[in-house]
């Protein structure tokens, strides 16, 4: 890594926690102003004033929002998301927990997705034109129009119906499936792609005629090449699967970041809501990031021009 | 195939826009004893031999494990183009259930095209505006270059990383917890459209960058005309891209429509969205005995599958990948 690069990550770095500071405290102030707040539950069972009273305080609800705007950003700086009101817990603590479980999910389905899009890609790009190639490029393209979505209950559907999959809470098979086929699918088509381009390509045509044996020249030769613009989705993937997981953890009630924050927002649990959009936000830059990095990678072009 | 699939929208759409007439009941209605009615079959054929299309009324015979019958008593005609609908029955038969009904016992089939109208209203104005957007700003990006570009394009950037589910939610959030689905239509289409453009920029901006060079872009320039009219030069070389983008950025915006209602925050109670409509379905005991409240999963998949292959497998794979990657150079 060379000087330039190195400038380039720390100002990639800097502007994604920027970025994430900011949209934290713009989901902090969105919160603040939505009717209620996080002693409404208390109000409507019926708690007694003081004890309410007592809460606000703590809270530092009783005191204007420029304080307590002032007071979160203060907090945000040193990393301190303070203190969840539904949860009576710290919300570092809730956020790590829920998002570790959403990272799982999403990690799962995407190497689900690797494992089974890129070889079924490089088959059906190698081999197009054969039945088996064009039965698995119609699977596919159907499944790319299934988003999580229309994916989990489908899949519920057939785990209520056959009893085939375990539909049990904290069962990974049916969530991980439900968000990582679409992007099993999405790899698939880009993978054939690239394979069908590279083996028409002119190196490869040379490689034949040297006598590489041809399994040799699709899953190394050909593999190789059509690498790159594989990689290139993944960062396209990384967000699609974080917004993704928001559907399939609230049909299967994933303990996840998604699920959290529908509880934050509906408590008005404003520093919960904000801790959630601040992990929600590093999420997705550290993802951009290393989709960015694996690109430079691959491609030196890139890494030339940035 | 891409001609079946655009006929396919096109009838999507008039179905949405011809809901009042196509529809035999109301979508808000419950009707009495119909909590859970599956579908109804239409018969051609009975024991005395061939007829004009017809239905048997359903009957309930065990209310709390909600076992519906038809009732082969007497045949119900089906009515054409009587009372302004296109097809209805006798009302004193029961209402004509097409799609089955949901825990209320209202139509399904009739929510589900007025659903119609909310999803893909909703995707198609978030869409536009955000092409509208996206090829103003990139437009503009493209064709000056030097610090505008660079204050555009880190924006574009900085949106792109945005948590949008999740602003969304928190927005949502902001306003009462129950506003007027016509309020939810201008806030999330808006919202779709503030969300979506940093990909039509980016695509725009590099196209327009290229075109800035050509012999024509000088000519206009030397001609005299000013920055704007200059952009106006340049911009219909984007058009094919322009194309593509909203009939990508269609199912990409349904279905986010579909997941912030299916987990609450969108269109619900009376006239629902699909992903409203989906909300009903998702108990595992109501997905086992009900099934046709997953119609509007189906929906959203002929729906999505569709524009996927108006679009073209190519494009709707390669498209946004490569022109975002060339963007950055």
């Amino acid at each position: 890594m060379n000087h330039a690069t190195a400038a380039q990550v720390i100002r990639r770095v800097v502007a994604a926690l920027v970025l994430v500071l900011s949209v934290s405290t713009a989901a902090f102030t969105l919160a603040r102003l939505a009717p209620g707040d996080e002693t409404t539950a208390d109000v409507m069972e019926g708690v007694d004033a003081e004890t309410i009273a007592r809460k606000r305080e703590r809270l530092g609800l009783d005191r204007p929002f420029p304080v307590q705007l002032a007071h979160f950003t203060w907090d945000l700086l040193r990393l301190d998301l303070g203190e969840s009101a539904s949860y009576d817990r710290p919300v570092a603590a809730l956020v790590a927990e829920r998002g570790a479980n959403t990272a799982r999910l999403a990690f799962a389905a995407l190497l689900l997705a690797t494992l089974v899009g890129l070889p079924l890609g490089v088959v059906t790009g190698a081999y197009a034109g054969t039945w088996v190639a064009r039965l698995l490029s119609t699977v596919s393209i159907a499944v790319l129009a299934c988003p999580p979505l229309v994916a989990v209950l489908a899949l519920l559907y057939i785990a209520a119906t056959t009893g085939w999959m375990s539909v049990a809470t904290g069962d990974l098979l049916v969530p991980s499936l439900a968000l990582g086929l679409p992007v099993a699918a999405t790899l698939e088509r880009l993978q054939s792609q690239a394979t069908q381009d590279a083996m028409a390509s002119p190196d490869l045509l040379a490689a034949a005629a040297r006598g590489i044996p041809p399994l040799r020249l699709v899953w190394v030769h050909a593999a190789r090449q059509s690498l790159r613009p594989v990689l290139g989705v993944y960062g396209i993937v990384i967000g699609s699967l974080f917004s993704g997981s928001m559907a399939v953890e609230f049909a299967t009630s994933w303990p996840g970041l998604g699920r959290l924050m529908l509880d934050a927002v509906q408590f008005s649990d404003v520093r919960l809501v904000a801790g959630c959009v601040f992990a929600g936000g590093i999420c997705l830059a550290v993802g951009n990031l290393v989709a960015d990095g694996l690109r430079t990678l691959v491609d030196p072009r890139v890494r030339d021009l940035v | 195939m891409r001609g079946a699939a655009g006929g396919l929208l096109v009838a999507f759409l008039l179905l949405a826009a011809t809901a009042p007439w196509i529809t035999s009941n109301s979508p808000e209605r419950p009707f009495d004893d119909r909590a859970f009615a599956p579908p109804m079959r239409v018969h051609v054929r009975d024991a005395e031999g061939w007829h004009a299309p017809f239905v048997y009324r359903q009957q309930l015979v065990h209310r709390t494990r909600r076992i519906y019958v038809e009732d082969h008593v007497a045949r119900v005609p089906l009515r054409w183009l009587s009372t302004g609908r296109l097809v209805s029955i006798d009302p004193a038969a029961g209402p004509l259930l097409w799609c089955g009904a949901d825990a209320l016992g209202r139509d399904l089939c009739a929510r589900l095209v007025y659903g119609a109208r909310l999803s893909l209203g909703v995707a198609v104005l978030g869409a536009s505006g955000a092409l509208l957007l996206g090829a103003l700003l990139g437009g503009v990006a493209g064709a000056t270059g030097g610090r505008l570009d660079t204050l555009i394009m880190t924006v574009a950037d900085f949106v792109l990383v945005l948590p949008v589910v999740y602003l969304v939610m928190v927005l949502r959030a902001t306003r009462p917890l129950v506003i007027s689905p016509a309020e939810v239509f201008w806030l999330m289409a808006t919202l779709f459209a503030l969300a979506a453009w940093p990909d039509v920029a980016r695509g725009v901006r590099a196209i327009v960058a290229t075109e800035r060079t050509r012999d024509y872009a000088a000519a206009a320039r030397a001609l005299g005309a000013g920055p704007w009219r200059v952009i106006t030069q340049l911009l219909p070389a984007a058009y094919g891209f322009l194309r593509i983008e909203f009939v990508l950025l269609i199912p990409a915006l349904l279905v986010a429509e579909s997941t912030i209602s299916f987990v609450g925050f969108g269109f619900e109670g009376a006239t629902p969205s699909w992903g409203g409509l989906l909300k009903d379905s998702e108990a595992l005991t109501a997905m086992y005995s009900a099934p046709w409240l997953l119609l509007p999963a189906a929906a959203l998949f002929v729906v999505v599958l569709a524009l996927q292959t108006v679009a073209g497998s190519r494009a709707s794979l390669g498209a946004s990948v490569v022109d975002t990657t060339a963007a950055r150079r």
